[in-house]
């Protein structure tokens, strides 16, 4: 029994991290129709500016419970920065052409960044292992574990109601939702598309640093962190239905559980049952658990 | 014109297969064998579909070859290639019944799930070397005991036979009736089954022609290298396949070749010189293209031409 606790925390505490990365990148495919493979490398930014900026305030000697202001910080910063830099610099320009040249256009930027990352840090791995350690332990059972996984829950739970708040309740989330409906329509009745697209593209790379920087304490920052997290993430989305808030929740948990029981049962399996879920889904449902009717276009 | 023109290519790689120095054949090796991977990605971007799996049918077709040669104790390079096409095909036979109903995002997201699968199972196998592969030797082609030294000369001059025929029967099929309602179906696939078409079929048929391809290329890649390793399925594998796709454009049967030679060439390059800035200078070279080339490389060939 016990053991089967474990396998389901374990899944939950994946789940909350998938769900993390995998919430920016449907957002941002919700609105603008651009499958971000660049996310990972907002991802990887995220992690290397948290280690970055905690390493510092370490060894500057403040109280270690500052960290946590710190990646904070990281995940704000990357945001602020890299979503508008990205946004207006070069995805404006982008805008009508085919999802799939999109996606090219992301792969690039994911090209670029990868060896941005590498030149300003340098191939070492860094170590930021602060906040980890910081809030101690609590046992499950006889198994004991790190009281930061229940930080990466609670922030994933959070994460999840405020933007779904925000989106549903506000009058910004509204004007957000009109543009998903109907882009043309919804620039005719007044409504800044191209600012919705800044704020939507900014927030999505906020949720991807944020990913990044509630990683950075539990890893090695290394250089090549994002490819894999990538990939993970478009499995996430896609099981859920591209676009849909409450599909990457859902997908996020599928695909967590699944792996963490194919970790305990089958450890060979791990990255198998991850893609394994993925195709069965979209075999099932071609356009994933919670997707719309489309109309045909003739 | 043309004829003279692609013997006379191909008659400079055979000189050069038997003269060039291992570095410049193991460049051209993998060029062509990666020119054979994105002649079939072009095949189905013409017919509108971008496959972010191709890693799957290279990877298969490598391995297919690699374990013939490793396991079955059949070191010949012939039945090699002949294993790593087929296996590819067998393959993608069946899972083409699943894709040929798939489009645009979502074609490239579960090919892309197909090939993480196979990365997925390769990684943990442990009797295939896991993360690190295994080696590859092969000393006889087609019953022929092969020189030591003159392998890889031999199989480079087989892949500029293999790859020529592969390029002139692509050619041909382009212009032939299924290769003509591909580009349609890319226009507008609706119209396509209006007029008394199957769609289906062609996607299909398109689908199982570019994964042979990439398994034929697989394989000489194993060939070229000695070599095979999980990373051949791998994402950023397919997506490699994707960039030299789109350097190239889909205009002719040769662009795939120029550009992968292109590509090859930069790489070499870069990782001697540049090794930290090599993926940056591809993904701006990538936008570049995008954006002010869309037809990819060949579009100069063309211009030039013209």
């Amino acid at each position: 029994m016990s053991t089967f606790a474990a396998v389901v925390f374990d899944g939950v505490v994946y789940s909350s991290w998938l769900f993390l990365m995998a919430a920016g990148l449907t957002l941002i495919y919700g609105v603008m129709r651009i499958l971000n493979i660049a996310h990972g490398s907002l991802y990887a930014l995220g992690a290397y500016t948290a280690a970055s900026l905690g390493g510092a305030w370490i060894a500057a000697g403040y109280a270690p419970a500052g960290s946590f202001a710190m990646l904070a910080l990281a995940v704000l910063l990357v945001g602020a920065v890299m979503g508008p830099l990205i946004e207006r610099g070069l995805l404006k320009w982008m805008y009508g052409k085919d999802e799939i040249v999109l996606l090219l256009v992301t792969y690039a930027v994911f090209l670029i960044l990868e060896d941005a990352i590498k030149l300003v840090w340098g191939v070492e791995s860094k170590l930021f292992s602060e906040p980890y350690a910081l809030p101690g332990n609590f046992a499950i059972g006889a198994l004991v574990y790190p009281v930061y996984n229940l930080v990466l829950i609670a922030v994933a739970v959070v994460t999840g109601l405020a933007l779904s708040w925000a989106l549903y309740y506000t009058r910004q989330g509204k004007l957000l939702l009109a543009v998903i409906h109907d882009r043309e329509m919804s620039a005719a009745m007044g409504i800044n598309v191209d600012r919705v697209y800044l704020a939507t593209f900014t927030l999505g790379a906020m949720l991807a640093g944020l990913g990044g920087a509630l990683t950075a304490p539990m890893i090695a920052v290394s250089p090549g962190i994002g490819v894999e997290v990538i990939v993970l993430s478009f499995a996430v989305v896609v099981v859920g239905g591209l676009g849909s808030l409450g599909g990457a929740a859902l997908g996020a948990l599928m695909v967590g559980l699944a792996r963490s029981v194919a970790v305990r049962y089958w450890p060979e399996g791990e990255l198998f049952i991850i893609y394994f879920v993925m195709a069965l889904v979209l075999i099932a449902r071609p356009k994933g658990l919670f997707s719309a009717p489309e109309a045909r276009k003739i | 014109m043309k004829q003279v023109l692609l013997s006379g290519i191909a008659l400079i790689f055979l000189i050069a297969a038997a003269w060039a120095p291992q570095w410049l054949l193991f460049l051209l090796a993998l060029a062509l064998a990666k020119g054979l991977v994105v002649l079939g990605l072009l095949l189905l971007m013409r017919t509108g579909l971008v496959s972010f799996g191709q890693g799957l049918y290279f990877g298969l077709g490598a391995y297919a070859a690699a374990l013939l040669a490793h396991r079955g104790g059949l070191a010949d390079a012939a039945l090699m290639i002949v294993a790593g096409t087929a296996c590819a095909a067998a393959v993608a036979a069946i899972l083409g019944l699943l894709l040929a109903r798939y489009r645009e995002i979502f074609f490239a997201m579960l090919s892309l799930a197909f090939s993480m699968i196979l990365y997925g199972l390769l990684v943990k196998s442990s009797a295939l070397g896991s993360t690190d592969g295994f080696h590859v030797q092969v000393k006889q082609f087609a019953g022929i005991a092969l020189a030591a030294g003159a392998e890889r000369r031999v199989f480079f001059a087989v892949s500029v036979v293999a790859t020529l025929a592969a390029g002139w029967l692509l050619h041909r099929y382009l212009a032939s009736h299924w290769g003509r309602l591909s580009e349609a179906i890319r226009d507008n696939e609706l119209r396509v089954e209006y007029l008394g078409a199957s769609v289906y079929r062609v996607v299909y048929a398109n689908y199982l022609i570019a994964a042979a391809l990439a398994g034929l290329g697989g394989a000489f890649a194993a060939l070229a290298v000695g070599h095979v390793d999980p990373e051949t399925a791998y994402w950023t594998t397919s997506g490699e396949f994707v960039f030299i796709a789109i350097l190239g454009g889909t205009g002719n049967v040769l662009a795939p070749f120029l550009s992968a030679a292109i590509f090859e060439a930069l790489r070499t390059v870069a990782s001697q010189y540049a090794p930290n800035v090599w993926q940056m200078a591809l993904g701006v070279a990538m936008l570049a293209i995008i954006m002010f080339l869309p037809g990819g490389l060949w579009t100069l060939v063309r211009r030039k031409a013209a």
